[in-house]
């Protein structure tokens, strides 16, 4: 049984070859895959997690960390998916419609699968009609908006409005980031949750799919 | 030093401009639209701006082309668009800083990361000298690379520019830490002070991402990081929504205030960032010109 804390220590470090390899092996030996999610990768990311808010991590660390953690979760997910194990959660997660700025939306995203939710990237300058499109045929939970700029904020409430008025604003948790964006300001167009960075969101996005279950 | 940042560094601290973006939305740029295509579109708008900071004081002013490189554009516009964009940015500040200001035209990052994959070196090269070179043949004085979080990108866009020979000033956002002394990918005032100046930039420098009072401490480290100009331009503060509008608080006079401890900090080029104003700038002057 190969030893699993190098796949902590591998997740932790970004380091992706020693991560998927570890997975390979102990896959392969029979190790229990759900076993490696919740006692190695959950555990490494949310160490990678308290790393960036302590300012130990920064941007770059977080991205290589998540690129290991997604190559190993790549190998256990077929296997969980074969044993009708869902996802933690489906998000729809865009750039709002007339923004281009991709790099904190993606970055999210991948933190998101790192952490265990499946990830529907709608891209950049994302339309409320594609977020509404996404919820009913994906079954997404959460819809994830992202803007940059000042200017395009408002695009977040225009897309709440959209959702009301398509009658699905019910079927999902909406959660907005992005520089300019507050607390004040979720709350002010009827978010269900800000994060002020893209760790945040991962336990912002936890929280959501814990509060749809529980009404 | 290059000739041009002799000539202007000689008579003492040189005042640069404010704003852009903040004040042409001012004039009615709408919403989520590029600012920059209003060099086409509505050039007498622009130039309001750029002679609002030429009367205000300014001896430098930069060009409304700050997201004119190819891969921020992508579908924004057409690739021969560009070299329009870039030369009538250059075309409007040259003609209202008549001859009273030099024209530093403005370069930001392309917004994609090198380590995640999403562009190359070589893409980043390609698509910064082809502004550069634009800029560079429409008559720029000088170019600023502004806003970088990434060094390597910097570092990249100094190398592109510096092929058109004209003086580089090569800034970086501190914006992230506790301490707001890294940018969003990490880097210090040393580490973009070394590297910068290694990739060939003649001036270093800071804009964007936190209030003038956090400048004091980037100030005096990257003064004692390197012996080029320092450059800074900072936030009028952070901003706070008011009715879903983007508001700043800091006054011209608060802001000015400030500007003096830069200069003892060892700043040769001070101007202001988001939220700053043409009365920003009179205000400045006032201070170090009473």
């Amino acid at each position: 049984m190969p030893d699993l804390k190098e796949l902590y220590d591998a997740v932790v470090r970004g380091d992706a070859k020693a991560a998927t390899a570890i997975t390979q092996q102990a896959l392969a030996q029979g190790t229990d895959p759900l076993q490696l999610v919740n006692q190695c990768m959950v555990p490494a990311m949310d160490e990678v997690g308290r790393r960036f808010e302590c300012n130990e991590y920064f941007v770059p660390e977080l991205l290589i960390s998540a690129r290991a953690m997604k190559g190993a979760l790549e190998l256990v997910r077929p296997i969980l998916t074969a044993r009708g194990q869902e996802p933690l959660g489906r998000v729809a997660i865009g750039t709002v419609r007339g923004d281009l700025h991709d790099i904190g939306k993606n970055l999210v995203a991948s933190l998101l699968e790192g952490g265990g939710f499946e990830v529907i990237d709608l891209g950049v300058n994302v339309p409320p009609e594609k977020f509404i499109a996404t919820i009913a045929e994906k079954q997404a939970n959460i819809v994830a908006m992202s803007a940059l700029l000042t200017t395009t904020m408002p695009a977040m409430k225009t897309t709440i409005e959209g959702l009301k008025q398509a009658g699905v604003r019910d079927k999902v948790k909406v959660l907005i980031g992005g520089a300019p964006i507050t607390q004040q300001y979720a709350d002010e167009i009827g978010a269900d949750g800000y994060s002020e960075n893209a760790v945040g969101a991962v336990a912002l996005a936890k929280q959501a799919m814990a509060a749809r279950k529980s009404p | 030093m290059k000739p041009l940042l002799q000539q202007l560094l000689a008579e003492g601290p040189v005042i640069t401009d404010g704003a852009w973006g903040t004040q042409l939305q001012e004039r009615g740029l709408p919403l989520g639209e590029f600012p920059d295509a209003w060099n086409l579109t509505r050039p007498d708008a622009v130039s309001e701006v750029a002679c609002a900071y030429v009367q205000a004081g300014s001896r430098v002013i930069l060009t409304n082309t700050f997201g004119a490189n190819s891969i921020r554009l992508g579908d924004h516009a057409a690739a021969a668009k560009l070299a329009d964009l870039n030369r009538r940015g250059v075309e409007i500040s040259r003609a209202a800083a008549a001859g009273r200001a030099s024209v530093f035209a403005s370069i930001g990052p392309t917004g994609k990361l090198l380590m995640s994959g999403d562009v190359t070196r070589e893409a980043l090269l390609e698509a910064f000298a082809q502004q550069a070179r634009a800029l560079a043949e429409a008559g720029a004085d000088a170019l600023v690379l502004e806003t970088m979080s990434d060094l390597d990108e910097a570092a990249l866009a100094v190398e592109a520019a510096g092929q058109t020979g004209l003086p580089i000033v090569a800034c970086m956002v501190f914006d992230s830490g506790k301490d707001k002394d890294r940018t969003m990918m990490g880097v210090t005032p040393e580490q973009a002070a070394q590297t910068l100046s290694q990739a060939g930039a003649d001036v270093i420098g800071a804009n964007c991402g936190q209030g003038i009072a956090g400048f004091l401490a980037l100030a005096r480290r990257l003064r004692a990081a390197t012996d080029l100009p320092i450059w800074l331009k900072p936030n009028a503060g952070l901003p706070v929504m008011v009715n879903g509008q983007p508001h700043y608080n800091a006054t011209p006079e608060e802001f000015a205030g400030y500007v003096p401890q830069l200069v003892a900090l060892g700043a040769a080029f001070v101007g202001g960032c988001c939220g700053t104003r043409p009365d920003f700038i009179a205000a400045m002057r006032r201070q170090l010109h009473p």
